[in-house]
């Protein structure tokens, strides 16, 4: 009999269950579906943050006007947040849901090389377009024909932080610390490595070591690099771990100077790392100190909105999304079937040959990566990331 | 040379964290039999107290750096302390009462510990504190030798404790109780010994430390997250093991050993090999002795 109950009730249960799904259907008014695969906690959560902000900042843009226009037709958008706590394994899964679960048309994110890559793989097998705003490393989109990125690759980066230490600092040698369970860090300590020797003799690169992504002491790794007397000391790090690195090596008795990365970019370095960060330089994809224009006029909003310069990783998450956007207008109509509908962004991203993002205009390759300008940052006695120099491919 | 006594002393700062957690694992260790596994995380706690008490009194008291750090001091240990004797009290004290199994005591641990980081996670939110300075830094340096003065307060500090533990254990009156507890749970209450206000004397001693060391590491490493204490914890348990868990020099030795067998590796090979081997030579030393360095076959500890 308690079974009999028991078993009634969770048919009406399905029912109803059932029943809000269908009206909920049929009701369903149409939107357009992006999702962001960004990361929210771990290791690297401002950079999650700072995806979002921007995200957000450009969802209420075109929600204000009714929408996107596609095909003289005004669509809302709707964003999904899913967090991949800067784990690559999270990472796919995230990318997983957002294409199963939510049915997203397009993907934004990973920003980090070390989730882009694995989630690259996953979106391309299930021809899912997807936008890295951030990702540097070449194996996000090689032979990816459904993954495209918004920022430079680190082929190209590694040379202008060697040429421009070299310049800046009259180097002829240089120490690298590293990432090795990080995609990008490693991958770039690699290629500076390789440009370096090539540059100034084989055995120019006097110490190049390692560390794991969790490690809060690099005494015994800085110990080896001040001993062997370096000229400068390359950090392709993320900025958390810049923080600790570059205070240790400090307390260490080194005075000589750092050459970082575009992950040391975030709004978070300088509230980390203070003083000992001051007159380092850094290879990033813009400057927001003296910025002009579209560039300009967006840094103002941010910093209305949310009180703080918008790193890199929020320009080039605006960038990635309006890129995404532009392809669904370039499609010229907007299509109800998922698939239909992914193919047409993923052909028309394709086809986007220039775009004028605020961090810079940008032309793609066959690859899906974008051609594109960097620039050198100096940190100044205020903690501003002010312009030093900008590199043109 | 310079090299070496430069690894030297990075092996001593690093070591003198594991020493100072694996302290506070292994009076528990001695007094209850229980693995607290949740003291790596009060570890982490120590680290955000001591972060919201320097930053109240340089806010809202304009207090100079050095009387800060004399006032974050005692407080962060005070505060650490509590929260290891709250989860004493209502997590491990009812499970006693009831008699339960040490498993399910120290299962129990494990999921205060889950606890601590993901409240910490929800409530505080992912992004990173930063430790204010204070401390004026002061480098010295002999030959390529370099050291600040933090660092020879952290190698004090822990030396200090220790000393302190020892003495607290074999020579005072409460030390005694605890070791009799140790010895006999049940008939120690017969002779009249208060034994939850001993238990929770032990708490109170290994939070405390906990907190010293809490303070001490994010003045070192001035980036606090949630899960800082997870791995960290983990390791100084395992250090506590190898010298003898139960045995006040045992964790002592033990943590040292343990920053000098990492900072070691990574000074002669690349820092992938570091976990590998350092851990690979744990085993050995395990293996040889069991008991760990100091242990002795479960008789009485601590």
């Amino acid at each position: 009999m308690k079974k009999l109950i028991i078993r009634s009730l969770l048919a009406l249960m399905v029912l109803g269950l059932a029943l809000i799904v269908v009206s909920g259907c049929s009701k369903k008014e149409e939107k357009i579906k992006i999702g962001f695969n960004i990361p929210l906690t771990g290791d690297i959560p401002k950079v999650g943050e700072a995806s979002k902000n921007a995200a957000e900042m450009l969802l209420a843009d075109i929600n204000a006007q009714g929408g996107l226009e596609v095909g003289g037709k005004k669509i809302p958008l709707e964003f999904f947040y899913e967090d991949n706590e800067s784990k690559a394994e999270s990472a796919v899964n995230v990318a997983l849901k957002l294409i199963e679960q939510d049915g997203v048309v397009a993907i934004i994110g990973p920003n980090s090389s070390k989730q882009a890559v694995p989630a690259g793989g996953t979106c391309n097998d299930n021809r899912t377009p997807m936008v890295s705003p951030w990702s540097t490393n070449p194996d996000t989109t090689k032979n990816r024909p459904w993954v495209f990125r918004a920022a430079f690759l680190d082929p190209f980066q590694g040379p202008v932080a060697v040429n421009f230490a070299t310049k800046q600092f009259k180097a002829k040698s240089a120490a690298v610390l590293f990432d090795i369970s990080n995609d990008y860090s490693k991958g770039l300590a690699e290629i500076f490595k390789e440009v370096f020797e090539k540059k100034n003799g084989a055995s120019s690169i006097v110490a190049f070591e390692s560390h794991g992504t969790k490690d809060q002491d690099f005494s015994a790794q800085l110990t080896k690099i001040i001993n062997s007397n370096p000229d400068f000391i390359f950090v392709p790090d993320n900025y958390n771990q810049v923080a600790l690195i570059v205070k240790q090596a400090r307390d260490l008795g080194y005075k000589g100077p750092f050459m970082g990365s575009d992950a040391w970019g975030s709004a978070e370095l300088m509230k980390l790392c203070g003083d000992d960060c001051k007159g380092q330089f850094f290879s990033t994809h813009y400057a927001a100190a003296g910025a002009k224009g579209a560039t300009k006029k967006f840094i103002d909003r941010y910093e209305a909105k949310y009180g703080e310069t918008p790193d890199d990783v929020a320009a080039l998450t605006w960038d990635a999304t309006r890129l995404v956007l532009q392809a669904i207008q370039d499609a010229g109509s907007y299509n109800s079937d998922l698939k239909a509908e992914r193919k047409a962004i993923r052909d028309a991203l394709s086809n986007i040959k220039e775009f004028a993002g605020i961090t810079g205009s940008m032309k793609f390759d066959s690859q899906g990566d974008p051609i594109k300008c960097a620039v050198v940052v100096r940190i100044d006695e205020n903690g501003n990331f002010v312009f030093a120099e900008s590199v043109c491919p | 040379m310079d090299i070496l006594i430069q690894n030297l002393l990075n092996g001593l700062q690093w070591g003198s964290f594991y020493a100072l957690i694996a302290l506070g694992y292994t009076l528990v260790y001695g007094v209850l039999l229980l693995i607290n596994f949740a003291h790596g995380d009060i570890f982490m706690v120590g680290a955000y107290i001591a972060f919201f008490v320097a930053t109240a009194f340089l806010g809202f008291m304009d207090f100079a750096p050095w009387m800060v750090l004399a006032l974050t001091v005692p407080l962060t240990m005070i505060l650490t302390a509590g929260v290891g004797v709250t989860i004493e009290r209502i997590a491990y004290r009812p499970l006693r009462r009831k008699g339960a199994h040490r498993l399910y005591v120290v299962i129990t641990a494990l999921m205060c510990g889950l606890i601590l980081e993901n409240g910490n996670l929800a409530l505080l939110g992912a992004s990173r504190k930063k430790f204010p300075e204070l401390l004026d830094k002061v480098v010295y340096t002999f030959g390529n030798v370099s050291v600040t003065n933090l660092k020879i307060i952290v190698i004090f500090a822990a030396i200090a404790v220790f000393l302190l533990l020892q003495f607290i254990v074999t020579k005072t009156k409460i030390g005694m109780a605890m070791r009799g507890i140790s010895y006999d749970k049940f008939a120690i209450p017969l002779m009249g010994i208060p034994i939850d206000n001993v238990i929770v004397f032990t708490f109170v001693l290994g939070s405390g430390m906990a907190g010293l060391a809490g303070l001490l590491f994010a003045m070192s490493y001035p980036i606090l997250e949630p899960y800082m204490g997870a791995l960290i914890g983990w390791k100084a348990f395992i250090a506590a093991v190898v010298g003898g868990i139960g045995d006040i020099r045992g964790a002592f030795i033990g943590g040292f050993l343990l920053g000098f067998i990492e900072v070691g590796v990574v000074a002669l090979f690349p820092s992938t090999f570091r976990d590998l081997f350092a851990f690979s030579i744990l085993l050995v030393i395990l293996w040889i002795k069991p008991t760990g360095i100091f242990g002795v076959a479960k008789t009485t500890k601590i």
